[in-house]
């Protein structure tokens, strides 16, 4: 498990930055949680409070809003995050073997993440490749017609 | 030598290897100018570089960097020449309205949208009313591509009809199926046709404010729409006045956050308000209480993106291609299994048979295809027996079907269909937004009958069917209601995958 860092008045500073940006908008909670977690990589505890205080709304339901959605993570992730397509079209061309791979080389189950912090795994369901699957997202970046060689080498540059 | 070469952004191209083609095309010709633009729809022949020569584009592909130094010799010989792109046969056969500019202008150039027939309906459509604008989508009969069919016309007027100090457009970008990327390939390839079908639908309706949710799982469709916004607003497509007309419409782009019932249109407004994606009750109509509670038109990208050419063809022009009720050009999205899989726009009607064989050239692997599942992971499996069935809405409906947002998965001979049936039980389970307890709790009971029967008890067998009846029955949405159509379709079409199992456990 990764540490979780402290969150000190410059984290409060940031927050209050993309509040300021957000509150305007029609529906701005999910905006604050997307813009927080690509500045933290991941929505702190912490900041919680402080936005639902902004918007108006309560802890509980900021909460249950943040929960409810795959995307949103309460703790950091790996260096790493390798997302693997596990859908129909991806399985057609062997998902499901890779993503046995994936499970046992780095001996994860979803939404953990390795001892050394390098690797989160993720499943995800679709990226839009199914013509070219199985299909990968490796922090952001789309792999293509994914096999066990490729993800071996992912994982190994993961890991340097 | 002042090359002209077109290379896709497309996210299946940069899966494939686009970008770094795209950084060494730039080192080694440093001249030469380099369009990134949207798919072809070829996947297979990703990344497909196309190199204009006297004016036409000849197509070298799937490229690879180790491809490069062979530009400079004789490009008829090129070891990856395609010869014109517009000639080869995937292109020819099709009927491109929806996708005519995808692949082939630069999707970020309003003057290259202009030059290929872009704002020419939005312009038509400043000189009607908003009745006009109304009648003239109903008569070109384009039904909802988002799945359910439903006439885009009617929904219109009702949004026209209301009566609110507020009323907006909201485009379903969220195209959560496996088997489709439609929506991410036009929006990649040909913002600016949304967005102006988006304005269109707003002085039809009297909306002067839109969105895009755009799921998060689409990066470059996000990036590539957000620039497109920024500069349709910066060139008058949008903003106070629309091309200088009396007519006000402004839009955003919103992200999703990884939530396939987040597709549903009610639980998209929710989300879209910040809150959990939980599905309401019907009625209200989103028609009539939708985003902030204000009349809102939610329509898939693909609706959207019709509506500029049904107005620069007019309603008759469009409304003559088709089967049926379904009438117009449908974008089929082939992948799976599959030899030639991709996008490919041709009027509704034709046989799955003549889709999978013909066009796709059946699977990847050389094997024979078993089932195709059609329309995403609640749609039905389709065997051989079934190649028949015309591609339409009531053509599929008819065969215990749907056709959803047009994509078709290929299997081969070696998948368990069993599996199938299992995962699309496991995927509503993960994704049920909760609320109604025959989602919910029966998707997890159906993960559990499905491993009896895989475990050689074939009177799971009848319960598994009892369950579908009760999710069909007492689900709010069609996850729960459509999860039924993948396990029967498997269970009736493929027994053998559910009998074998029983029997080998039984020896
Ligand atoms: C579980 C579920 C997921 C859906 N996902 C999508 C989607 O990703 N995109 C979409 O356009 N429609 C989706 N729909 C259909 C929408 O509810 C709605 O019918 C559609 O957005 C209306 O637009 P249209 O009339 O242009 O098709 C989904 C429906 C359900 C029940
Ligand atoms: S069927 Fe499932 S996803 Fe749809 S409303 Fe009910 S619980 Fe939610
Ligand atoms: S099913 Fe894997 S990318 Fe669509």
């Amino acid at each position: 498990m990764t540490a979780t860092p402290v969150f000190g008045d410059a984290e409060q500073h940031v927050l209050h930055e993309i509040l300021a940006a957000n509150r305007h908008l029609e529906g701005a909670l999910l905006p604050i949680l997307h813009a927080v977690q690509h500045q933290f990589g991941y929505v702190p505890a912490e900041a919680l409070p402080v936005i639902a205080k902004d918007l108006n709304i309560s802890r509980a339901e900021a909460h249950g809003v943040m929960s409810f959605y795959h995307d949103f993570r309460d703790h950091p992730a790996g260096r790493t995050t390798l997302k693997i397509c596990r859908a129909e079209a991806c399985q057609a061309m062997g998902a499901d073997d890779l993503v046995d791979h994936a499970r046992d080389s780095l001996a994860l189950d979803w939404h953990e993440t390795t001892k050394d912090g390098a690797i989160t795994l993720e499943q995800v369901f679709c990226l839009g490749l199914c013509a070219c699957g199985p299909a990968m997202m490796v922090d952001g970046k789309l792999v293509g017609r994914a096999d066990v060689a490729k993800l071996d080498a992912i994982i190994a540059e993961a890991r340097s | 030598m002042s090359m002209k070469m077109y290379l896709p952004l497309d996210s299946a191209a940069v899966a494939l290897g686009a970008d770094d083609v795209a950084a060494a095309i730039a080192a080694r010709f440093p001249e030469a100018t380099l369009v990134r633009n949207g798919s072809r729809g070829m996947v297979w022949l990703e990344p497909l570089l196309e190199v204009e020569i006297d004016g036409v584009r000849h197509g070298f592909g799937p490229f690879e960097t180790t491809d490069i130094d062979a530009l400079s010799g004789d490009l008829a010989n090129h070891p990856k020449a395609l010869g014109p792109v517009d000639d080869l046969p995937w292109m020819q056969r099709q009927t491109r309205l929806t996708f005519a500019r995808v692949g082939v202008i630069d999707p970020l150039s309003l003057d290259d949208y202009r030059a290929h027939g872009g704002v020419t309906g939005l312009e038509r459509a400043l000189s009607m009313t908003p009745a006009e604008i109304v009648t003239e989508t109903t008569d070109s009969g384009l039904r909802g591509r988002g799945g359910a069919g439903f006439p885009t016309g009617i929904k219109w007027k009702t949004v026209m009809e209301a009566q609110a100090d507020q009323k907006y457009i909201v485009c379903n970008a969220d195209e959560g199926d496996s088997g489709t990327f439609a929506d991410r390939m036009l929006m990649e390839g040909d913002p600016f046709t949304l967005i102006e079908g988006m304005v269109i639908a707003g002085i039809a309706t009297g909306a002067t404010k839109g969105y895009v949710y755009l799921r998060s799982e689409y990066p470059i469709a996000i990036e590539v729409m957000n620039k497109a916004v920024a500069i349709a607003r910066q060139q008058g497509l949008l903003g106070a006045s629309i091309l200088g007309s009396a007519h006000a419409f402004d839009m955003e782009i919103r992200v999703g956050a990884g939530a396939y019932v987040c597709g549903e249109e009610t639980s998209l407004l929710n989300s879209m308000e910040g809150k959990r994606g939980v599905v309401r009750a019907k009625p209200p109509l989103p028609a009539l209480e939708g985003f902030m509670g204000k009349p809102t038109v939610v329509n898939n990208v693909i609706s959207l993106a019709t509506v500029p050419v049904i107005f620069e063809r007019g309603a008759q022009f469009y409304q003559d291609f088709g089967l049926g009720r379904s009438r117009g050009t449908i974008p089929l999205q082939i992948a799976g299994n599959v030899k030639h899989g991709g996008l490919f726009e041709i009027a509704f009607g034709l046989p799955l048979g003549e889709i999978v064989d013909d066009i796709a050239g059946g699977t990847a692997s050389g094997r024979p295809v078993k089932a195709v599942q059609v329309g995403g992971p609640l749609g039905a499996y389709f065997p051989r027996d079934l190649f028949d069935t015309p591609f339409g809405y009531e053509e599929f409906a008819g065969k215990k079907g749907l056709i959803g947002h047009a994509g078709l998965t290929l299997f081969d001979d070696q998948q368990d269909m069993l599996k199938m049936a299992r995962f699309a039980m496991e995927f509503c389970a993960i994704e049920s937004c909760g609320k109604c307890t025959p989602c919910r709790i029966g998707s997890v009971r159906g993960v559990e009958t499905v491993d009896r029967i895989a475990q050689g008890d074939a009177s799971a067998i009848p319960l598994l069917t009892d369950l579908c009846e009760t999710m069909k029955d007492g689900s709010l949405c069609a996850l729960g209601g459509f999860t039924p159509y993948p396990v029967m379709s498997a269970l009736t079409h493929f027994p053998d995958d559910f009998a074998t199992t029983a029997q080998e456990a039984a020896e």
